[in-house]
């Protein structure tokens, strides 16, 4: 029975050898701070000419948050590929082989990757906070404001648990390209369509990406954004329940397939 | 020991492995053959767990594989060579895998250095060749020092210096007493490497016996004899005094027979009685290739077909009278010769996919699972293998035309 040290051990190995963990995760981070200070800076430049609506509702947290957006991506294309190369190079035979015991395999490789993807969302989530809120001067806010600690929080965890959605679905779809193909679209275009779209909205607020990013919110309705029946913390709920279906469908997926 | 018990995987309607049941002893390289397609890897494959069989079941040492204590330590595999992630070196890539088994990263440099990727080691693996592949998989196999083994096509894209190390290497494995089954497609590899066979044919079990009974069971010896080319009366007259001696005769193409069931010295006895003159008689075996394919021609699943290159080549000018050249090409002077093909001849057998028939009552398989397999007994038996000339024979025809 190989035992949970060892395998978590092997898959820490097997994630800090792969120059794509590296890359990933540096395109994450740099991606978020940069959008997220571009935009602070933008807005702070411009901030007179925001709507009413807008100005009485700015929430400079948030604001410094815009590039969660984009960097998101790379979380996704993290979490992806470190599921999906097992399956694309045949390294999961091997893998299961060495590891009859596939419940262990995969949440261990989802527990190295996710607490992985998890700092360096915090580390993203905390830089870009600081470094949106210097470029917003005056207009900014701090870490000891009301709120604002459990928002830089959130934006950590929210990266985080995008990349370890996307691991869970790269598991039950067991193809990097599948996924990929599946994911990026959605989480980039038509989630944010479809928020935008009367009805649609009703059904798209419930999606992981809309409810978890609640989270980063400070200011109710924050930036004149539309009022959600659920609070931060249950937005966050509502991505973590997403979350744990998707690595449970891989998991189960995993255990009942052949490999 | 690995025991299969009435082993069954279906995909849907098609069944990759139907009802198979061996088992693989300790000490011995245990070979498991048969064409592609056969169902060789689905097997390995469900012994190691990946696979779920329909039906039946597959132990190691008595225990399926995914309730073994600390697999990696008990069985090693190489089932892919290229089932390697790109982007790790050959060292992290055996690293990680040792480190399931709580393996010491002392092996992994060990390891390396058996199957000789020491200089390599740092190196990523999408630059490797297929060979430096199956040493990787090899080595990985290795890892855990495990007294079962498994490789799946070890020697696919070796080089001949590889091919005799992974020979001596599972030579050495059994001889220190551990189980060693080894698949592949080419039987003159395991008539070299293996101790015992199993072969299969369309996921069935063709043949489980030791290698010394295979070529025993399989392998006809038979006798050439050629006589005067000029002389086709005395062919005749050969052949029946051999029939009626009890003998078979089979002609080959370049005007050759082959005779079974007679010694050389009575062959010679008889021509002498006959007052026949002899050009040649010597003694020959069907090789284990010959046996191997006799026995598996029924259960081939992918098989290729003649290329005429309708579309590419402009018909031949001249008709095929008189062409014979091709025939001769493989059998030095004596058939090159014109003038002798094929009139005279009892039963024609193309050279090129002539299988030796099977002693008779041995081969209960060929004749069940293949309609042209042949009937043990006299001249008048039709010839085992296709009755038309194979597609290198025709191919050698076609070329011997273009001259003209």
């Amino acid at each position: 029975m190989a035992s949970v040290p060892a395998v978590l051990n092997s898959e820490w190995t097997k994630i800090r050898t792969v120059s794509s963990t590296t890359w990933t995760l540096i395109c994450a981070f740099a991606v978020t701070v940069a959008m997220g200070a571009g935009v602070s800076a933008l807005v702070n430049g411009t901030f007179d000419d925001l709507s009413e609506t807008e100005q009485l509702t700015f929430d400079p947290t948030l604001v410094s948050f815009s590039g969660t957006v984009l960097g998101q991506l790379a979380m996704i294309v993290f979490g992806v590929l470190v599921v999906g190369t097992e399956y694309s190079s045949g390294m999961i035979r091997t893998s299961l082989a060495a590891v009859p015991q596939r419940g262990t395999l995969l949440f261990s490789k989802i527990a190295v990757a996710g607490v992985l993807a998890l700092l360096v969302g915090l580390l993203t989530s905390f830089v870009s906070f600081f470094l949106g809120q210097a470029l917003l001067g005056d207009r900014g806010t701090d870490l000891g404001a009301e709120n604002v600690l459990r928002a830089v929080v959130g934006a950590g965890l929210y990266m985080g648990l995008i990349a370890i959605f996307s691991m869970g679905v790269t598991a039950m779809l067991r193809s990097s390209m599948l996924s990929m193909g599946i994911l990026i679209p959605f989480f980039l275009l038509i989630s944010n369509i479809l928020a935008a779209v009367p009805y649609a909205k009703d059904v798209i607020r419930y999606f992981p990406d809309q409810a978890g990013s609640k989270i980063m919110q400070v200011v109710p309705e924050a930036m004149g954004s539309d009022p959600s029946p659920y609070g931060p913390w249950a937005g966050l709920g509502i991505m973590v329940a997403w979350v744990v279906a998707a690595v449970l469908g891989g998991y189960l997926v995993l255990k009942n397939r052949d490999a | 020991m690995i025991e299969a018990v009435g082993l069954t995987k279906r995909y849907g309607a098609k069944t990759a492995v139907d009802d198979l049941s061996f088992q693989v002893r300790p000490g011995a390289v245990t070979g498991f053959l048969g064409p592609n397609g056969s169902g060789k890897s689905t097997t390995m494959r469900m012994i190691l767990g990946l696979d779920r069989p329909t039906a039946g079941r597959v132990t190691i040492g008595g225990h399926p594989y995914r309730s073994l204590p600390n697999a990696p330590r008990q069985v090693g595999a190489l089932l892919d060579a290229k089932a390697v992630h790109g982007g790790r070196t050959a060292r992290t890539h055996l690293l990680s895998l040792a480190q399931l088994a709580g393996i010491p990263a002392r092996r992994v440099d060990e390891v390396l250095g058996v199957v000789g990727l020491q200089d390599v080691a740092k190196r990523r693996s999408s630059g490797f060749s297929l060979g430096m592949g199956q040493r990787l998989g090899i080595a990985a196999a290795l890892l855990g020092d495990p007294q079962v083994l498994l490789f799946d096509e070890p020697v696919n894209g070796l080089d001949p210096e590889g091919i005799h190390w992974v020979r001596n290497l599972m030579k050495t494995l059994a001889s220190e007493g551990r189980t060693v089954f080894v698949s592949s497609h080419l039987m003159s590899e395991m008539a070299l490497t293996a101790d015992h066979l199993i072969v299969i044919g369309r996921g069935r079990l063709l043949s489980d016996m030791s290698v010394t009974d295979f070529i025993s069971a399989n392998s006809a010896d038979f006798a050439r004899v050629r006589v005067p080319e000029s002389a086709p009366e005395e062919r005749e007259k050969l052949t029946s005094s051999l029939i009626e001696a009890g003998g078979s005769v089979m002609s080959e193409p370049d005007g050759a027979l082959r005779v079974t069931g007679l010694p050389l010295p009575r062959i010679s006895d008889l021509a002498h009685g006959a007052d026949v003159r002899l050009w040649e008689l010597s003694p020959h075996r069907a090789s284990l290739e010959e046996a191997y394919m006799r026995m598996t021609q029924g259960v081939v699943d992918y098989r290729s077909t003649d290329d005429a290159k309708a579309g590419l080549l402009e018909p031949p000018q001249a008709a095929y009278g008189g062409a014979q050249g091709g025939y001769g090409g493989t059998q030095g002077g004596y058939g090159a010769e014109p003038g002798h093909y094929p009139q005279h001849q009892p039963a024609d057998v193309p050279q090129q996919s002539w299988y030796a028939p099977p002693p008779p009552g041995q081969n209960p398989y060929a004749a069940t699972h293949s309609a042209t397999a042949p009937a043990p007994g006299p001249a008048t038996a039709p010839p085992p293998a296709a009755p038309e000339p194979s597609p290198a024979d025709r191919a050698g025809e076609q070329t011997s035309e273009d001259p003209r």
